[in-house]
């Protein structure tokens, strides 16, 4: 019954998505404002009936309806409510529905915005939110559909089917099949939602900017309607990436945070255009460069995102086989190819509308770094999408196929992140328009005497390694400089309006949120790189087999064996617990509890660190084994992960630089956009 | 926003181009030069058997599906050893199997496939059971026992591929 509805919610939503496209278009076309505002009610409307199609597939799932093939596969009777209503994202089927649950959320949040400045944006805005909410919607009415039952005919066989077969009976097992258990972990129960959030909410950017094509309005309205949009996006993508590094760091007992995986690169790619992106648009917006560009990199993320989705969703990249295991495979791929061959064909059409209004006049300019930095990105996507796609490549040109691992992606991305840190830390105190070597080197060599000392207190404190040393100096030039721009605005400030360091620290960034957001952003990315650069280049590892009360030392570290239990825990998991204490220099800094959970329903271990997390350095335990019964004897790996805890400290600095940039300013500008730029290109940089 | 004279306009041009292009060159050298030293040929236990001496000393990475039975900790040593079955890499033919789970479930049953034993050092990574898909990189060794650097491994249950876990040496 609850499944009926569900499904019936969803075919609903279907319709109303391909109406509402048909009359936007239809209304536009013979101008009847009303069916464009019938098709804007549709979009409205498809939140609404999203939401019941999606809570349908809670209700299941909280109830135990296993005849639902989606509910069997994904849950079972021993697990806790909340990861039951998670499992909703749990599965396939299940967060194609989430995803586009969001993507139904976003379309609608954009109807209600005041449209009276750009109606003829509209149409066009419906036309592609409805277009990609409809195809992740027939995704799952035809090919992936949650509410698909189990029906068992008298002979015994079962089948999968929405609608029962003549002759057969539903079919109720006894229990699920449980979530895996390597996804019971709150990082992931967090992660996948944040990462839709910033795929679908990417949507409407090119939503936009499809529209500012179309139209031909290609003045930098579209940008400035979306740049809140696009930072939120940002953020989520950017969470949802980190989130993804938290739960591996956790949960899957390598430590390590990133594997190059393919799949966490198809969440990556569209991360790096929409980085670039967001930068580049300044660029747009203060001297009126780089539209072309700026569409290009709209259309490009769109289609990575869509790709994405399609790669972390279908599972089909996870082994190094090739594409398309799964029917979704050719309809997505059909997908993108025709939105990224029309979005291209769009601009194509409006290429000279597009030209600059001004030229590249120096290399140090600011607009020049921002045009570097875009080039950077680019290069590390480009290094990317090689790595994914050589096996397919490799096995075109010589019917051998052949994968790179990440010492590929290490080695080609460093010397480029590294040029982006660099940039980081120059661009911000280069000029509009015109910048020399002599300003820069005026500007840039206080936070550089700085970032030297840095080096050297590092270099006297016995750390050699060139790549640590480059990377340590690049980053604290970022951290200075940005401390740097902070102070020296506050202090002009004060100077020129008599208020208080402080009081002026406070305004400079109430008035230049974006400016100053950013600037914290650029800190957040600074300790991220610390984090990074502890753990790839000093992270240290041992293991062994202890009895207990023998100790095994790394470093500073000593660890000893106490004791071990193994227990029946109430949610169906059998856990081995081993108690080690640990020393540091001597001193007793605590205990840890590595453990093995054995989950009975999938029959699955589950490996937990302990872990004993400071500024400083984290001490990760594994449990590997252990003598059964006697427990006389359990074997451990250890890490010793400097500095990775930076990496986390950074991800909260990052929301709060983003929210701050983002955050809704209290007194808007009066003075209309197309009339800005030209006013506020003098401003100090 | 001054005006500037053509002259001067194509030499800025000129810059900027020159600038681009020693960029462009620069990633292309950084990934024409770390594919090569990263490249790992893929092959399947079939071709790593017929080649034998012939890529002994090449970074590989293979496929195949590990036998419960043979999988062996050793406490002592820390050394994790099992015998992986031969699997076809190509997805056409895993697929006119009846899907990986079931080309797996084949694999370890049939005694005539060739197969291969696999040793790792490091921890037991969760998902290393019977008719799991194990891709495994490193290399062959002249005993022919192929010693792993990494291990990634893919349980697909009845009804969904589950996500792949990662173990690093």
């Amino acid at each position: 019954m609850i499944a009926n509805f569900g499904y019936g919610a969803l075919i609903i939503t279907f319709l109303v998505s391909l109406y509402g496209v048909g009359a936007a278009y239809y209304g536009m076309r013979q101008n009847k404002p009303a069916w464009v505002d019938s098709a804007r009610n549709g979009m409205l409307l498809t939140f609404p009936l999203l939401s019941l199609s999606a809570l349908s597939i809670v209700v299941l799932l909280v109830t135990d309806h296993y005849e639902v093939e989606y509910v069997a596969s994904v849950t079972s009777r021993s697990m806790p409510m909340y990861l039951k209503i998670t499992a909703l994202w749990g599965g396939q089927a299940g967060s194609l529905v989430f995803w586009s649950w969001l993507m139904s959320a976003f379309a609608s949040a954009v109807t209600l915005r005041k449209w009276d400045r750009d109606r003829e944006f509209l149409p066009w805005v419906i036309v592609v939110s409805l277009t990609t909410l409809a195809f992740f919607l027939a995704l799952n009415i035809f090919v992936e559909n949650p509410f698909t039952r189990l029906w068992q005919f008298p002979s015994g066989q079962v089948v999968e089917k929405m609608f029962q077969p003549a002759g057969s009976s539903l079919f109720y097992p006894r229990d699920g099949q449980g979530l895996n258990p390597l996804l019971r972990h709150p990082g992931m129960i967090i992660h996948p939602p944040m990462l839709y959030l910033g795929f679908v909410s990417f949507v409407i950017p090119y939503a936009f900017a499809v529209a500012a094509l179309v139209t031909g309005r290609t003045d930098d309205r579209w940008i400035r309607l979306t740049r809140r949009w696009t930072l939120w996006a940002w953020m989520f993508l950017s969470l949802g990436l980190v989130l993804g590094g938290r739960w591996a760091y956790d949960v899957l007992g390598w430590g390590g945070y990133w594997g190059w995986d393919p799949v966490e690169i198809a969440a990556f790619m569209p991360w790096l255009t929409g980085t670039a992106f967001l930068h580049s648009v300044m660029i747009q917006e203060k001297r009126g460069m780089l539209k072309q560009w700026n569409m290009v990199l709209v259309i490009l993320t769109y289609s990575l995102v869509i790709f994405g989705t399609f790669l972390t969703r279908s599972g089909v990249l996870s082994s190094v086989h090739a594409f398309a295991q799964s029917a979704v495979g050719p309809l997505f791929f059909g997908f993108i190819g025709l939105t990224f061959v029309t979005s291209l064909s769009l601009l194509l059409h409006r290429w000279n509308d597009l030209k600059a209004k001004a030229e590249m006049t120096s290399m140090l300019s600011r607009e020049a770094l921002f045009l570097l930095n875009n080039l950077l990105f680019i290069g590390i996507l480009v290094v990317c999408f090689w790595g994914v796609i050589f096996p397919l490549i490799s096995e075109l040109f010589t019917g051998q196929k052949v994968t790179v691992g990440p010492p590929f992606y290490e080695r080609a991305n460093g010397p480029l992140m590294a040029g982006l840190l660099l940039l980081m830390a120059i661009a911000p105190l280069s000029a509009w328009g015109h910048s020399t070597i002599k300003t820069l080197g005026r500007a840039v060599w206080k936070p550089a005497v700085v970032a030297i000392v840095a080096v050297l207190a590092v270099i006297a404190a016995g750390i050699v390694n060139p790549y640590a040393l480059i990377g340590i100096f690049l980053t604290a030039l970022v951290i200075a400089v940005t401390l740097y721009e902070y102070w020296r605005g506050a202090l002009a400030r004060g100077k020129r309006h008599g208020e208080s360091f402080f009081v002026a620290l406070w305004e400079l960034v109430k008035r230049n949120r974006r400016r100053y957001g950013g600037y914290i952003i650029h800190l957040s990315m600074a300790m991220l790189a610390i984090g990074i650069i502890g753990i790839e280049i000093f992270q240290s590892e041992t293991q062994g087999t202890l009895s207990q009360g023998e100790s095994l030392t790394l470093g500073e570290y000593t660890m000893s064996y106490q004791s071990l239990a193994v227990f029946d825990a109430p949610d169906g998991r059998n856990v081995a617990r081993a108690v080690v204490s640990v020393n540091k220099n001597g001193k007793p800094v605590g205990e840890l509890y590595p453990r093995r959970d054995f989950f009975y329903d999938s029959q699955q271990p589950m490996t937990i660190p302990g872990v004993r997390s400071t500024i400083e350095d984290d001490f990760y335990v594994l449990l590997v084994d252990w003598e059964e019964i006697s427990t006389n004897s359990a074997t451990f790996k250890v890490y010793h992960n400097p500095l990775v805890k930076w990496m986390w400290m950074g991800s909260w600095v990052f929301i709060f630089g983003t929210l701050i940039a983002a955050w809704p300013e209290a007194d808007t500008d009066p003075v209309p956009a197309r009339n800005r730029k030209r006013a506020s290109v003098p401003a100090k940089a | 926003m001054e005006e500037t004279t053509p002259q001067r306009g194509s030499s800025n041009r000129m810059k900027f181009i020159i600038g681009g292009a020693l960029i462009v060159a620069a990633v292309i050298y950084l990934i024409a030069s770390s594919t090569q030293a990263s490249a790992q040929y893929f092959l399947t236990i079939d071709e790593v058997v017929a080649k034998g001496e012939e890529v002994l000393d090449r970074d590989l990475r293979i496929s195949g599906a590990v036998i419960g039975d043979s999988i062996e900790y050793d406490r002592e040593s820390l050394t994790l050893s099992f015998t992986v079955a031969h699997i076809p890499g190509d997805n056409d033919e895993l697929e006119a199997q009846g899907g990986l789970a079931k080309a797996l479930h084949v694999a370890v049953s049939d005694p005539n496939r060739s197969r291969l034993s696999v040793v790792y050092e490091g921890a037991i990574p969760d998902l290393l059971q019977h008719e799991a898909q194990a891709i495994i990189t490193g290399r062959l060794g002249a005993d022919g026992v192929f010693y792993a650097d990494e291990l990634l491994l893919k349980c697909p249950t009845k009804y969904e591929e589950a996500v792949p876990e990662q173990a690093s040496g």
